[in-house]
Order: C-alpha cells, then structure tokens, then sequence
C-alpha cells in the first residue's frame, strides 16, 4: 500500500503524458492542456488562501501579465504578421509608427522566458508589500486586490495603441520554430509542457508550504495578530507568499495563452478572478492536491455545461459556489481525507463509526 | 465655467448614486463584517422594478403614468429589501462569522440574479414554483419518517435534487407552450423614460441650467440619508443596530434579538442598493450586467470612508463621483487651456471614463498607504479594528 501511495504520483503523470494524448482527440487533448495550465493558477491562490488566509481576488492581473509578455513575443517574431515598417500590424490601425519602448525587449526570446514570470512577480511583490505593510487584510485585502484588477483592466482595455485595447493579442496565427502556434502538432507540445511544468509548480508550492516557512504561513492564517505578538513580522511572509503566487499565475497565464490562441483584457475581468478562487474552494484548499482537482473537475464541468446548454452555465457556477461554501468547505479533496466520506457511510450503516465524538466536531465554531 | 459646473453637477449626481448604494453596503458591512457581492445585482433588480411599474403605467397614460416614479422607488425598496431579507434568512445566517466565505457565496448568488433576468419567462417562473414547492413537501415527507435517522441529512439533499430535477423538467414542458417561453427582459437593455416633470431644466441659478434629473437624484439621495440617519440614531432599532455593531455578544447578552437587527439590517441595505437602482434608470439604458459596474466603486466608498461611518461614505462617495466626472469628461483642459504641456498629457491620457476609474483607483492605494483604515476609522483598541 505505502509503494502504491508512492507511485500514484508517477501513474497519474505517465497517464496525462502518454494515455491522454492518445485517447482523446486534438480538441479535447487542448481542452485538457488548458485546464493543467490553469491548475497551475489554482495552486497559487491555493498557496496564498489556503495556506495563508489572503484571499486575493485579482490574480487575473498575473495571469493575463504572463500572457501578454509570451504573446507580445510571438506577435514580434512573426514575419506574415508584421506591418510595413516590421512591427506588427495592428500597431498601423491606431497610426503608431514606432514601437513602444516597452515592447522592445520582448524581441528576445531568452527575456520573454525570464520576463513571463518575472514580471508578475515584481508587480505582485510591490502591490502586495504596498498592502501589507499597512497590516490590511481580511475583505479589505480581497477588495483592495479587486481595485487593482479593475485597474489594470481599464488600463489594458483603454490602451489600443499599446496593447490593441479590448481586441487583445491573438497567438494563434502566430509562429514559433516556423510552425503556427495554432498547429495541432504545436499545441502537442504545449500539453506536453504543461503537464510538465505542472509538478514542477507543485513541488515549488509543496517546498513553500512545508518546514518553518509553511508553519509561519498557517500561523497568519490562523492568527495573524498572535503570529505578531510572539515577535516575527508578518510582511515579509505575505509579501514573498504572495510575489510567488504572482509569478506562478504569470507562468499558468502563458501556458494558458498559447493554448488557448488569444489574450486579451477578459482574463483581468472580475469575474475570471473570483471563479479562480472556486476552482480551489471546489478542490479543497489547505491541500495542494485539491486545487488541481478543482480546477480540471470544474473547468471540465464548465466545457460541458456550455456546450449542452450555454444559458445554464451561470446558474451551475453561481449553485456550485454557494454549496461548496455552505455545505462542502473542505472542497472534493477535505471531504475525502478529512472523514467526511466515512461519515457519510457511516451515516448508512455501511463502515464503522469513529472513536472520536461528533457533538465536539460538530460544536467546533470556525475562528476567524 | 459653466462647463465646470455642470461637470461637477453631473459628479455630484453619480456621486449621490454610489452614495446611495454605498450607505447600503457599508451599513451591513459594519454590522457584519459581510461583505455583499451581490449588491450591485440589488442595484439592478431595482432598475428592473422600476421599468416594470413603468410598463404598467404605461396604458393609463396622462397624469397617472406621470406618477409612476414615487411608486417604483417604493416598490424598488420594498421588493430588494425582501429580497434581501430572504437572502440574509437563508444563506447568510448560516456563514456568519466567516466573511471571505460570505464573499464568494454572494458571488455566486449575483451570478444566479444576473442569468435569472436575462432568462426568466414565465415558464421558468412556474418551475421554479414546482420545484420549491415539491423540494418543501418532500423534506416535510421525510422529515416526519426519517428525521432521527443518522442518514436524515443525505436524504434530505437527495430530497432536494429529486425537486430541483423535477423542476427543470417542469421548465421543459411549460417551455414547450409558446406564450410562457418569452423572455421576459432578455438579455438586451433596457429604457425607462423619466417623467415629464423630471425631464429639461428646474431653473437657473447664476447663469447655470439646473437639469431636473440629476437635482432629483441628489435631492433623493440627501433625503434618504438623511431618513438613515434618523433611523440609526433615534429610533429604538437603530439603537439596536449601533449597539449589535458595537460589540455583538454583549448585545446578545443583554437581550437585544441579534438575528433579527441582521435581518432588518440586511433588508434596509439591500432597499438602499434598490432605490440606487431605481436612480439609475433615470441616468441611461440599464441591463443584466449593470451591477458590476458599481460594485467596485462601492466598495472603494467603503474603503476610502471608513466602516461605520456615514459621514466618510458621503465624503468618500461625492469625492468619487466629482473626481471620475471631471477627470474623466477631459473638462479641465478646456477650463485651463494653458497648462504645462507634461499635464496636459498626463490629463488627457485619462480623459475617458475608464482611465479616470483608472486614476481614482491608484489615488485610492496611495492615500490608503497614509491612512489604512480610511478617512474616519473606527477607534477601539481590540487588535483587529
């Protein structure tokens, strides 16, 4: 049983690597590429809510910051797209004849790669140190994090002439390695990437939620003031915490990017942010599996919802919030490993009852 | 000048707006500690209130349907505030003490009111009927049989499904029946013209037109806070409701009934974000997604007032509105022709409606970083106030 514990990890990675790309067709193979890139997104919010209480509702501003550096890249590097004077055509629309400076470095591959996660975290790092050091948490940290997201909304939205405005930047008739980014063949390798990176994201969260660091985390969960009274400063926590989930978003941002053949303003919208932090609640938060089952079960869900019925999609999304958060706020995962799965067969008869006593479980108020 | 002034009167009527949906929220927000997403779509079940009873004045015509708009500004109070009182009784009552949890689950009820407008008709109407009615009998029916069973939770939820299935097919067959499958709104967006005697001008003060609307929206605004402010302050619930907010156990213990101040509370709030809904119609065209819109400015109102404070969210709000307003319209390049030409670029770069949102937002970080909690914080001395 221990081997066979061990192993799943390594089962579970050889299916999505080599059972999936054979059993599903390219559509759905991209479907599924799409939602490991955006479990990488759920992972992160999972290491700033789950384990450390801040619930940000503006990771749509890493996430679309990625997605712009991989598409601005792209954009430049290829030949049939660009406009008279070698910069791409869009730019001619709004009679911009020179490239704006900080389009420039983002010619070299190498700084894109750096640039993708990099950048975001830097933003995520200065707006979060800005927050924190003002000891603002709780819905005000949610609010003030939505504030940005509607900054950088407007200001990605407003700008046509720096970033084409609401149109966004579309990578799929772009090139890479002289093949179309939107080529079955590429998108191939871009599951394959993100399947990839996608355990790599986990070890980097399991490595900050593990040891000292990851205690001091539970600890501004639970208790941010105690945390403070004992004698450590709680800043310098939030803010790494956080940089790093900012650049974790940027990376899930790109991946999704490519995938998904556009970026545009539409991932810093309100609402994609806060149903990033179901994706987790659904999941399980405080675990780092949970939030990759989320996000693939709901994403998943949400494909074939809006197939069968595109009207119906906000009624499940707005039910699945509020019965995850009243009835399940352990998520999928909490229920399973927390004994929620036994009481409930318990409850027919089937297993044993625990040794513990329920009326103290049930009587436990959740601090806060 | 004049220009200027009419900007400012135009701000000033916005500002009244967020500062009639604001007064709401932070109302419930400084009882609570919840915060209400689903505010905004508050806001919106108001605008739809109002181009209801207008559509029902509309074929009496003449002086009545001139009265339609003091009837729909009560009814838009009355049915968000039942609304929210249902709301509070059933889903947030049972989150207290978790306010990020309270967030996302108004989240998703925002979203439920959002695509309820855009699809209702009246065959959704009826099945939403059948299932509830057919869900409440159900849990009466297993109740009475299996209610000190272990297993009686379970039941009930499948209970539930049962109904909620039951009622979707229920929606299918009236579907099929061409009269009750109309949309009643639609997803598209709607007018509601105002009232003769709202519309042109109310006079002249100094050379400057008074444009009737927007006086009747700040009149309407200065009115209810005011009619707030006596509730809060020298009615018996309100002096429940200041001391609940106050410290919430010690209330408890001294027998003032908690529920039922949160009950109240809710209901006023959510009457509030109605009657700003209701305002709004007079503004322009309003739709499903006019909710979202507000909400964030709202939220900044609290932010940069202060919890708990009606004096910072009228300050907050009206400085919000005159700022968006002014900036925003580029107003101040044809007051100041001759500025420096770095401000002239820098102001012009703002001067459309989402860039100055742009610009409030990043004053609001700023100034939060001299004063966190606001204009007029709360003074306590537990840590976390």
């Amino acid at each position: 049983m221990k081997l066979f514990q061990r192993l799943v990890p390594w089962i579970l990675l050889a299916i999505a690597l080599f059972i999936l790309p054979a059993a599903l067709d390219d559509f759905r193979l991209n479907l599924f590429g799409r939602y490991f890139a955006l479990s990488i997104t759920a992972l992160a919010i999972d290491l700033i809510w789950g384990y450390t209480g801040l619930l940000s509702l503006g990771q749509g501003i890493f996430f679309a910051l990625g997605g712009y550096a991989v598409a601005m890249n792209l954009m430049l590097n290829t030949k049939s797209l660009a406009g008279g004077n070698g910069i791409p055509k869009f730019f001619e629309n709004y009679g911009v004849a020179q490239l704006p400076f900080f389009w420039q470095p983002f010619w070299s591959p190498l700084f894109t790669l750096i640039a993708l996660w990099v950048i975001p975290a830097a933003v995520a790092g200065v707006v979060g140190w800005l927050i924190f050091r003002n000891r603002i948490k709780g819905v005000y940290f949610s609010i003030i994090t939505q504030a940005a997201l509607m900054v950088f909304f407007h200001f990605f939205n407003g700008q046509q002439k720096l970033f084409d405005g609401t149109n966004g930047l579309k990578t799929s008739t772009t090139e890479l390695f002289g093949q179309l980014v939107g080529s079955p063949d590429m998108q191939v390798w871009f599951y394959r990437l993100t399947v990839l990176l996608l355990p790599l994201a986990f070890l980097v969260c399991r490595y900050f939620t593990s040891g000292r660091f990851g205690d001091a985390l539970i600890a501004i969960r639970d208790d941010e003031s105690r945390l403070r009274f004992a004698g450590f400063n709680p800043v310098p926590f939030k803010t790494i915490v956080f940089l790093v989930a900012g650049a974790l978003c940027g990376i899930s941002g790109a991946l999704y990017t490519v995938q998904s053949g556009i970026v545009s303003p539409q991932y810093m919208s309100i609402s994609f942010s806060i149903e990033m932090v179901i994706w987790v609640a659904v999941g399980g938060r405080g675990t780092l599996v949970g939030p990759i089952i989320g996000a693939t079960v709901v994403n998943y869900l949400r494909s074939l919802v809006s197939e069968a019925l595109p009207e119906a999609w906000l009624f499940v999304q707005g039910a699945l919030f509020i019965f995850v958060v009243v009835l399940m706020p352990d998520g999928i995962y909490g229920w399973i490993t927390k004994g929620g799965f036994r009481t409930f067969l318990a409850a027919f008869g089937i297993a044993k009852k625990s040794n513990t006593y329920p009326q103290l479980d049930k009587e436990a108020i959740p601090v806060d | 000048m004049e220009l200027f002034f009419s900007q400012i009167l135009d701000g000033l009527s916005i500002g009244s707006v967020l500062l009639l949906a604001a007064t709401g929220l932070a109302i419930v927000f400084g009882l609570m500690g919840v915060i209400n997403l689903a505010h905004g779509e508050f806001m919106m079940l108001g605008a739809y209130v109002t181009y209801v009873v207008q559509s029902a004045f509309k074929p009496m015509g003449g002086v009545i349907f001139e009265l339609y708009f003091p009837v729909s500004l009560v009814l838009a109070f009355l049915v968000t505030a039942l609304v929210g009182v249902l709301l509070e009784r059933t889903l947030i009552r049972q989150l207290y003490g978790r306010p990020l949890e309270t967030l996302l689950a108004t989240w998703g009820v925002s979203l439920i009111l959002i695509q309820l407008i855009r699809s209702v008709s009246t065959a959704m109407m009826l099945g939403i009927i059948v299932g509830v009615v057919i869900g409440f009998f159900l849990s009466k029916l297993l109740g009475a049989k299996f209610s000190e069973k272990p297993f009686f939770t379970y039941l009930n939820g499948l209970g539930w499904a049962i109904a909620i299935g039951l009622g979707l097919i229920a929606v299918n067959v009236f579907d099929q029946i061409r009269p009750l499958s109309k949309a009643w709104f639609g997803p598209r967006n709607i007018d509601v013209t105002a009232p003769k005697w709202l519309q042109g001008s109310w006079g002249a003060i100094g050379g400057i037109e008074l444009p009737g609307l927007r006086i009747f929206i700040i009149l309407l605004s200065a009115l209810l806070l005011l009619a707030t402010f006596w509730f809060l302050n020298k009615s018996v619930w309100g002096l429940r409701i200041r001391a609940v907010t106050q410290n919430r156990q010690m209330s408890n213990c001294l027998g003032i009934p908690t529920d039922r101040v949160d009950s109240i509370t809710f209901g006023i709030g959510s009457g509030l974000a109605g009657v700003a809904g209701c305002a709004i119609t007079l503004l322009g065209s309003v739709g499903p997604n006019l909710g979202a819109a507000y909400i964030v400015s709202c939220f900044m109102v609290i932010v940069l007032g202060g919890v708990g404070n009606l004096l910072g969210t009228v300050l907050a709000s009206l400085l919000l509105g005159i700022i968006q307003s002014v900036i925003g319209s580029g107003t101040l390049l044809t007051i100041f022709p001759d500025m420096p030409l770095a401000a002239k670029g820098v102001i012009e770069f703002f001067a459309t409606t989402s860039m100055s949102l742009v610009l409030v937002f990043i004053f609001i970080i700023v100034f939060l970083q001299f004063r966190p909690n606001g204009m007029f914080p709360q003074k306590g001395r537990s840590v976390d106030a």
